[in-house]
């Protein structure tokens, strides 16, 4: 979530004060986000220094200056708007490394670890619909920011369903080889059931 | 009472060397008002789940319960009354009559029931336009789209006074704004004090309803927790952004 350069697109509407800022910020993510005064003056501060946003009169108190965008802002928005996030690197996801963990540690059942992430993605997942539900709360900023969450959770679980079909297909295969299989083996793979 | 309840129900299909355990032992209750989503992988027996909960097929062992009755010694005639009456199910193939419009496939169940024809079809329309699907209503089944035949079956689930809604793989063919709709559908029977027992792949489908039972191998393994209220996402952001 880039708050330099949302604050950057507020920006883009018009000349601003900080507090106004905050806000704003807040309503066009549904109050998904919610910012804290410091956050928004520091990155304020960082958007003066690089030559992005610009304002009056720097000896005022922060809350009484009146913020505004830069050419150099606008050209930072329109490539930031345009620039794919960093999507190549594989995440060191934490539940990827735990998954396979269980799956090497013989004395643990990796199907009934991936349960239990499974059950709680699913509750979680549960918590964001319920928000969608109560059409009082629903606006368009909020709607979209509710399903990124979903999405990105909904992922997160098929990629566990997804580990959950391999690692059965594994476990059958093992099972299948299993009366010519050395019994050292044997012994490691019944323990994983 | 429940609305539904599944007692101690195991199902086996075949015999000998062929036989099944398609349900193993499911105990579960469905009031009136909740949704429950069954969540499991393929061939884990969700479907068989509900065909034996919709008085489809009988179990091996165990009772099946609905509105407090037990379907299992029920006579034919009586069970298909309870369908009729009581139950709406979306299939997974969506099963609707090739012969027939959209709105008269909608409005079929009411009229087997007595319902005057006007006030069947107009029943019927109202779903279907719940759905977005009113200028669909004179189309034949063959000139739909996959999603659109869809809606239609739910339209036709959820349309009359049904009290119990099953449905497997309701949004299969949809996307997921259509998909979102049908949940919202089904919750609103459920408010209007339907109990409603989907099954489901789909995690962001499950995630509307009260309780998600996972299914692995004909057996219940888990379920989920009572839910949280949702205001404590958007405060625990506040305090770590
Ligand atoms: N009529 C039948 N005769 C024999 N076996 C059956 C019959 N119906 C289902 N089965 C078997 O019972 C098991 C459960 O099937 P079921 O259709 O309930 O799975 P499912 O969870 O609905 O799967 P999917 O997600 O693919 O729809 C499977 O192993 C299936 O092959
Ligand atoms: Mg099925």
């Amino acid at each position: 979530m880039s708050i330099r350069h949302s604050l950057l697109a507020l920006l883009s509407e018009g000349p601003k004060y900080g507090f106004q800022l905050r806000q704003e910020f807040e309503v066009s993510t549904g109050d998904v986000w919610p910012l804290n005064v410091g956050q928004v003056y520091t990155t304020l501060d960082r958007l003066e220094r690089d030559g992005l946003a610009e304002s009056d009169d720097l000896d005022t108190d922060e809350r009484q200056r009146n913020f505004r965008i830069t050419r150099a802002g606008e050209e930072e928005l329109s490539r930031w708007l345009r620039t794919p996030p960093d999507l190549t690197q594989p995440p060191r996801d934490e539940l990827v490394i735990k998954v396979l963990v269980a799956f090497r540690l013989p004395e643990v059942d990796v199907f009934e670890v991936i349960q239990v992430h499974r059950r709680y993605l699913v509750q979680l997942m549960q918590q964001w619909t319920r928000l969608k539900e109560d059409e009082s709360h629903f606006d368009l900023a909020f709607a979209l920011a509710v399903d990124a969450e979903l999405f990105r959770l909904d992922s997160v679980v098929r990629w566990l369903d997804a580990a959950d079909g391999r690692l059965r297909r594994f476990h059958l295969e093992a099972a299948e080889d299993r009366t010519v299989a050395p019994p050292r083996i044997r012994r490691r793979i019944g323990a994983h059931r | 009472m429940s609305m539904l309840e599944l007692r101690n129900v195991s199902k086996v299909y075949g015999e000998g060397a062929t036989e099944v355990d398609a349900l193993s032992d499911i105990d579960l209750a469905v009031e009136r008002g909740s949704l429950v989503a069954i969540m499991g992988p393929s061939g884990s027996g969700k479907s068989t789940l509900l065909t034996i909960a919709g008085s489809l097929e009988l179990p091996t062992t165990g009772d099946v319960m609905i509105n407090g009755t037990n379907v299992v010694g029920m006579s034919r005639y009586d069970k298909a009354r309870l369908r009729r009456r009581t139950i709406g199910y979306v299939f997974q193939d969506f099963n609707l009559l090739a012969g027939l419009t959209a709105v008269e496939n909608v409005s079929l169940p009411l009229e087997l029931d007595g319902v005057p024809l006007k006030r069947a079809r107009v029943q019927g329309m109202s779903a279907l336009d719940a759905l977005g699907l009113a200028h669909r209503a004179g189309r034949f089944p063959d000139e739909l789209s996959g999603g659109e035949r869809q809606r239609v079956a739910i339209a036709r689930a959820v349309v009359g006074e049904r009290s119990l809604l099953l449905a497997d793989e309701p949004s299969g063919a949809l996307d997921s704004v259509n998909g979102e709709a049908v949940m919202r559908m089904i919750l609103a029977a459920c408010h209007g004090g339907v109990a409603a027992l989907v099954v489901t792949h789909d995690a962001k489908l499950a995630s509307w309803a009260d309780r998600v039972v996972f299914l692995r191998d004909g057996r219940a393994v888990d379920e989920t927790l009572p839910p949280q209220p949702p205001e404590e996402l958007l405060s625990q952001q506040a305090t770590n952004p």
